[in-house]
Order: C-alpha cells, then sequence, then structure tokens
C-alpha cells in the first residue's frame, strides 16, 4: 500500500476529483467575483468594464467601514467568548456528575438551523410580547429596551444567540482534545501534588495550545464572514446599525441590483478575512509540537 | 496481495473520476430531455402563493393549472411555490445565471426595468390587446416600459388603515378624519395603555406607506410621483413637512414600541390579536377581516377601514397610495414562448374570476360586484377603488432598486429618529439626481 501511496500517479489520481471540485466550486467563483468587481452591472443586463472604480469606491464607502467595524467586534467577541467555552469544558471533561447530558444539551443549538435560531430569538426580543421584556416588566421595568430597534443596543442583541449558537461546536472540540490528554501525565502531576488548576493551566492547557489557536482562527474567520442569522433577524437594520460586511455585500448585490460593486465589497471581504488569517496564524503559531 | 489493493485502488479512482464527469454533465442532460419530448409541452411557472400563508390563494392557482391542463392536452404546467421574499431572492438569483422560468410573477415599474433592459421579459402586448376590455383601466401601464408591457398584472390594491371598532368603542374614541384627530386618537389610546398603531418597519416598505400619505395630503395626489420621476423636487417643503410629521407621530408614541425592529408579520399579529386598534396596510389583506375561516368572526366583525386622515395641504381623502401588485411575466429566453402567452391570458382571465370569490382579491380586470355575493367591506373598497381621484404607486415599486433601497434605508432611519427631516429629503433628492 505505502508503494501505492507514494506513487505519483496515484497522488495526483487521488487528489484529482476533490481538487477539481474545490477549484470549479471555490477558485473560480472567487476569481469571477473579483473580476465582476471590475465591472458596472446590474447582475442581468450588459456589463461595462470600469476598472478598480468600484474597489475605491469600496475603500472609500463609509457604510462598508461601518460594517466591516461591525463584524471586527463580532470577531473581538467571538474569540473573547472561546475563554468561557474553554472553561466550560475544563468543567465538563473533569469526572463531574451529568457531564455527558451538558456536553449534549451544549450541543443542541448546533443541531438547530441558523434561520429557526433567529426566528426563535427574534419572538425572545419582541419588544412587547417577548419573554425577555415580559420578564423585565415583570421584575418592574417600566419600558425595557426594544432589543432589535434599538440601533445602540442591536448589535450586542444578535451577538447573544450567534455566540450562543457556536458554543456547543466549539464546547465539543475542546472536550475532545482535553479527554485525548493521556491521563498518566495527569496522575503524574496530582502525586507530585498539583492542584486542579494548577493541573488545568499548567498541564491541559500547555497540551491542547494547538486546538485553541486553529479555533482562534474558526471563530475570526468565521465572524468575519458571518451572515445568515443577522440577515435574518435585522436584515442590517435599524439603518445599517446591525450591518456586517457579508450583509453589506449581499444587499448591494441581491437588494439593490448593484452586481459590480457587491462583487468588489465581496473581493474586499476576502483580502481583509485572509490578512485577519494570516495574522492570526502568525500570532497563534505554535514553535514546538507536542506529543503525548 | 498488492495487485488486489492497487486494484482496488485504481477502481476507486475511476469511480471518482467518473463521478466528477457526471456531476459536470448533469445539467446538460437535462436540457436535452426537455427538447427531445417533442409534442408534450412543460411550461415552468412559479409564484410567491405557499400553501401555509396563503391557502386561498394557492387552491386558487392549483384548480386553474388543473383547468388549463384539461384543456390543453400535452401541456403540463411544471409549478414551484416559494414564498414573498425567498422568491424576489430566488428570481434575481435565476435571472443572473439566465435561467428564468417561462411565467412567473414579477412587480411593477420599477423592479421590472433591470429586467427588460437586460432583455429577459417577453413583450406581453399581443396578450395585453387581447384582453383590452378586462382590465381596469391603467393598471396594464405600470407594467409598460417604452409603451410596451413586458408584464400583466393580477392584483389591484390600495391602502387603507384598519381599525378595531370594538377597542375605539371601548375606549370611546372615534375614528379620526383629520391628522389632529389622529394626534387626539392616539394620546387617547397611550392613556388608556394601549399602543394606538401596528407598524413592523423592519423591512421598512410599510413605514413608506405612512411617509407617502402624509407627502399625499400635504403636497397633493401627483407630487410624490413627480419627484421619485425627478420632474418635482424632493427638498420641496411639503416633502419636509410630512417626514417632520412622520417624527411627531413617532414622539407622541403613535406607533408600538420598537417598531423598527418588527417584521410586518409581528406587527400584523399584535393588530389581529386586539393589541392594537389601527393598522395601515394594503387591501391585499382584506380576505384577514372578511373571508378568511381561520380568523375568529369575532374579530372579523370588529373589523373596519377609513381613508388616510386629511392633513392641511393640497391633498384630498379619495387620493390613494396602492396599485397593481404582483402581475405575470414571461421570459425572453423560453422555449414555449407562445404557449407560456397561451397559458398568462387564460390565468388572468380565471383568475380575475375566481380570485374574487374565493380568495377575496382584489384583482386587476373588472369586477361585476352586483352579480357575486362579497362581504360589504369588499364591496366598500372596491367603490373607493373606482372613486379614486388618484393613486400614487409605491414608492420603492415605482423607483429603482438602487433609489428604492436609498428610500427605505431613509424611511427606518428618519422613524428611528436618525436623521433630521432636511436630511431624509436631502438624501432622495440626491439619490434621484444621480439617476
Amino acid at each position: 500500500m505505502n508503494k501505492v501511496m507514494s506513487n505519483k500517479l496515484f497522488i495526483t489520481l487521488y487528489i484529482a476529483p476533490a481538487l477539481l471540485l474545490v477549484i470549479v466550486l471555490v477558485f473560480i467563483p472567487l476569481l469571477l467575483s473579483g473580476y465582476y468587481g471590475l465591472m458596472e452591472w446590474d447582475g442581468i443586463g450588459d456589463r461595462t468594464f470600469i476598472g478598480l472604480e468600484n474597489y475605491i469606491a469600496g475603500i472609500q464607502d463609509a457604510d462598508f467601514w461601518s460594517s466591516a467595524y461591525h463584524s471586527f467586534l463580532l470577531a473581538v467577541f467571538s474569540t473573547l467568548s472561546l475563554a468561557i467555552y474553554l472553561a466550560v469544558s475544563f468543567i465538563l471533561a473533569s469526572k463531574i456528575k451529568g457531564a455527558d447530558l451538558l456536553r449534549k444539551i451544549y450541543l443542541v443549538p448546533m443541531l438547530l438551523s441558523s434561520v429557526a435560531i433567529a426566528q426563535l430569538w427574534v419572538k425572545i426580543y419582541n419588544p412587547t410580547n417577548g419573554i425577555l421584556n415580559t420578564l423585565l416588566m415583570n421584575l418592574g421595568i417600566e419600558r425595557p429596551p426594544a432589543w432589535l430597534a434599538n440601533p445602540d443596543i442591536v448589535l450586542f442583541a444578535i451577538f447573544i444567540p450567534i455566540l450562543w449558537q457556536y458554543a456547543g461546536f466549539y464546547i465539543l472540540i475542546y472536550y475532545a482534545a482535553l479527554k485525548n490528554i493521556p491521563e498518566s501525565l495527569i496522575e503524574a502531576a496530582r502525586i507530585d501534588g498539583a492542584s486542579p488548576i494548577q493541573i488545568a493551566l499548567r498541564i491541559k492547557l500547555p497540551l491542547i495550545k494547538e486546538v485553541v489557536s486553529v479555533t482562534i482562527v474558526l471563530a475570526i474567520v468565521g465572524s468575519l464572514k458571518y451572515f445568515d442569522l443577522i440577515w435574518v433577524m435585522t436584515g442590517g437594520g435599524p439603518n445599517g446599525a446591525s450591518e456586517v460586511m457579508a450583509s453589506y455585500m449581499y444587499k448591494l448585490a441581491f437588494v439593490s441590483y448593484n452586481f459590480g460593486y457587491g462583487s468588489a465589497i465581496g473581493f474586499l471581504l476576502l483580502i481583509i478575512t485572509l490578512i485577519a488569517t494570516y495574522i492570526v496564524r502568525k500570532l497563534t503559531a505554535t514553535r514546538d509540537r507536542i506529543e503525548y | 496481495m498488492t495487485n488486489k489493493k492497487k486494484a482496488i485502488a485504481l477502481l476507486a479512482s475511476a469511480a471518482a473520476a467518473s463521478l466528477a464527469l457526471s456531476a459536470c454533465s448533469g445539467e446538460e442532460e437535462e436540457g436535452a430531455a426537455v427538447a427531445e419530448e417533442g409534442e408534450d409541452v412543460v411550461i415552468e411557472f412559479m409564484h410567491l402563493w405557499p400553501e401555509g400563508s396563503s391557502k386561498a390563494h394557492y387552491d386558487v392557482v392549483n384548480d386553474i393549472i388543473a383547468e388549463y391542463e384539461e384543456a390543453n392536452e400535452g401541456v403540463t404546467v411544471d409549478l414551484e411555490v416559494l414564498s414573498n421574499e425567498q422568491y424576489k431572492d430566488k428570481l434575481r438569483v435565476l435571472s443572473t445565471s439566465g435561467d428564468l422560468p417561462d411565467v412567473g410573477m414579477t412587480w411593477a415599474a420599477g423592479f421590472l426595468t433591470p429586467y427588460v433592459d437586460g432583455n429577459l421579459f417577453a413583450s406581453l402586448d399581443d396578450v395585453a390587446t387581447e384582453l383590452e376590455d378586462e382590465f381596469v383601466p391603467g393598471t396594464v401601464d405600470a407594467y409598460r416600459v417604452d409603451e410596451t408591457a413586458y408584464g400583466l398584472p393580477l392584483e389591484l390594491n390600495i391602502a387603507t388603515i384598519f381599525y378595531n371598532t370594538a377597542i375605539f368603542e371601548e375606549y370611546g374614541v372615534e375614528p379620526p378624519e383629520t391628522y389632529e384627530e389622529l394626534l387626539a386618537a392616539v394620546e387617547a389610546f397611550n392613556e388608556a395603555g394601549v399602543p394606538p398603531i401596528a407598524l413592523g418597519n423592519k423591512d421598512a416598505w410599510t413605514g413608506s406607506l405612512w411617509y407617502m400619505y402624509l407627502a399625499d395630503r400635504i403636497a397633493g395626489p401627483e407630487a410624490l410621483t413627480q419627484a421619485i420621476s425627478g420632474e418635482g423636487d424632493f427638498t420641496d417643503p411639503a416633502f419636509v413637512e410630512a417626514a417632520a410629521k412622520i417624527q411627531e407621530l413617532v414622539e407622541a408614541d403613535a406607533f408600538v414600541n420598537g417598531f423598527n425592529g418588527l417584521a410586518d408579520e409581528e406587527a400584523k399579529s399584535m393588530f389581529m390579536s386586539g393589541q392594537s386598534p389601527m393598522y395601515l396596510i394594503g387591501s391585499w389583506d382584506l380576505p384577514n377581516y372578511t373571508t378568511n375561516e381561520d380568523v375568529p368572526q369575532e374579530f372579523r366583525d370588529s373589523i373596519e377601514y377609513m381613508t388616510f386622515p386629511l392633513v392641511e395641504g393640497e391633498g384630498d381623502a379619495n387620493s390613494f397610495v396602492g396599485g397593481p401588485g404582483v402581475g405575470l411575466f414571461v421570459a425572453e429566453e423560453s422555449d414555449v414562448k407562445e404557449e407560456a402567452k397561451d397559458f398568462v391570458a387564460y390565468f388572468i382571465q380565471e383568475w380575475g374570476e375566481q380570485a374574487v370569490e374565493r380568495a377575496g382579491v382584489i384583482p386587476a380586470t373588472k369586477v361585476d360586484a352586483a352579480s357575486l355575493d362579497l362581504p360589504q367591506m369588499y364591496i366598500d373598497i372596491l367603490g373607493e377603488l373606482s372613486e379614486a381621484s388618484n393613486i400614487t404607486l409605491f414608492a420603492d415599486v415605482q423607483m429603482s432598486p438602487e433609489d428604492a433601497q436609498v428610500h427605505l434605508d431613509s424611511i427606518q432611519a428618519l422613524f428611528g429618529g436618525e436623521i433630521t427631516p432636511e436630511e431624509f429629503a436631502e438624501a432622495h433628492a440626491e439619490a434621484i439626481a444621480q439617476e
């Protein structure tokens, strides 16, 4: 078998179907959208080549940068919340009662579609009939905020279901990584008199460092291109207060029929995401590989 | 052993390769199959009345299709149904890839224009002439680009304020006929702890109705249409005043709490559960207040409508915001264009007759109200339509998609108090000047 695997012909044959799919479904559309960004085009009629005009307009577009800022905020919050997920996983991975059940409960939001989650939270946030405000009014707060209508609050109101949605995913990853640590290492530390907190911070955390750095990249990239829940819950409103880069791009291309400009914004989104990924990878790079 | 493994590996890669190949060629095969069928004709038809939310519409469509298929041997209508917003999205995606259904639904004016410019919709002039006597005069015009009809309307709507007489009586409030009376009613309801007007402004076209009516009442019937077309000026004081009145209403707490984050459906449910006494919406909602058996009889009995209150200015009470709703188009690229046109003609005639009685829809074709057993409110609104001094087409439909977005964004900002009435007018003037 090893002989087969090192045969260049077979390597090519094996990766060819996947490579073909990636090229057709990922790289060609990427290049095409970059190319459409050079056009004045409503998505339906004729295309006119206008050079870099759309890209220059995009860089000067205050609405685009405000949506980029919102995406950036989401990325920051997602990264910070990783610490909470990590803490929860530590508790779950230690032998507590009902850990198995809890793990499954945390995973539930992952099983729901984004649209279902969005609808659920729209109901929770309903200013007059929603659970949240009914609760607040019963607590004696006379005019609780209209969560999705207030431009100062809406962004954070949307972050909560997003962070809730992905909690299970990250907890599962951390949990699996923690369970992978050989029991003998922890046993040895315990015999040497290390406290549970010392074990967690000095032994376990360094051992799953690579996993953590991968999740940071996932969280940041995921946040920068995040779209679905926001689109369903607010459509980027009110008046752009919850607009993120992807929803802004969608609005330009499919609502305003500004396909060329939308493509250019999409390409800028790609570049920003690539740069962010590169920076994060550099910052979280682990020099020495850990082997148990 | 090695040989066996080699053979398996070879087989596997061959299978993978053939899979990839067949995936690529799938679409072509499908296209060929349709052409080969020869005599049998398949007309693809996409509409936006799903069974869940518009049962009556959905059933009427299905019956018409069944009748048509029976009358035309060898013709099959292939149906695809999507809800409103999804329909719009899908139509855009399909048009970008040049894959429109043979017959589908479109909106008038500004919505239609990019499709016509892109040469995607076929001219329906022949059908329009054939059915000339059927349509309510003027309804087809909204679907014309350069004198050619590219769509034919199915509905005709006007927006009115529906109100709950039970709540009005409970608090001793009279239906307002003027803006001042509206403000007084708002105050009375607020004192009683009832949110006066149900409004879901998340999609902003609902708030646009309020602005359009105020502009119509202050600036006069033709003014808004002229301003949108660029003949008039959006920075005219009358339009600024209409915007200021919106903010006055917002400050008076006229609308339900958090309206900018609520979808229209949520506002509708507040009105229909009796939490709010007033709701401004198009006559497409009429079935909910007349014939819809799913709505409690008691609620339906308590709903009345009023025309938009008078505001000091040029406007009169017989001027409405409204216009044709959805219409049918035939795709220019369709393989079965003649059959599709025939189907459209048939559909429009049948729809005119059946939709009135069974779905409570006001069609764009003429209705003989006397010969049908219709709910009183339906007859009244039909009467308003026939006596209307003016019908201003919905602003976001009139405008090009790009301007419409500016309009809707500004409406939301205006209602949210984030821009001044002057800035609101300025944003419109700027967008329209750029065309």
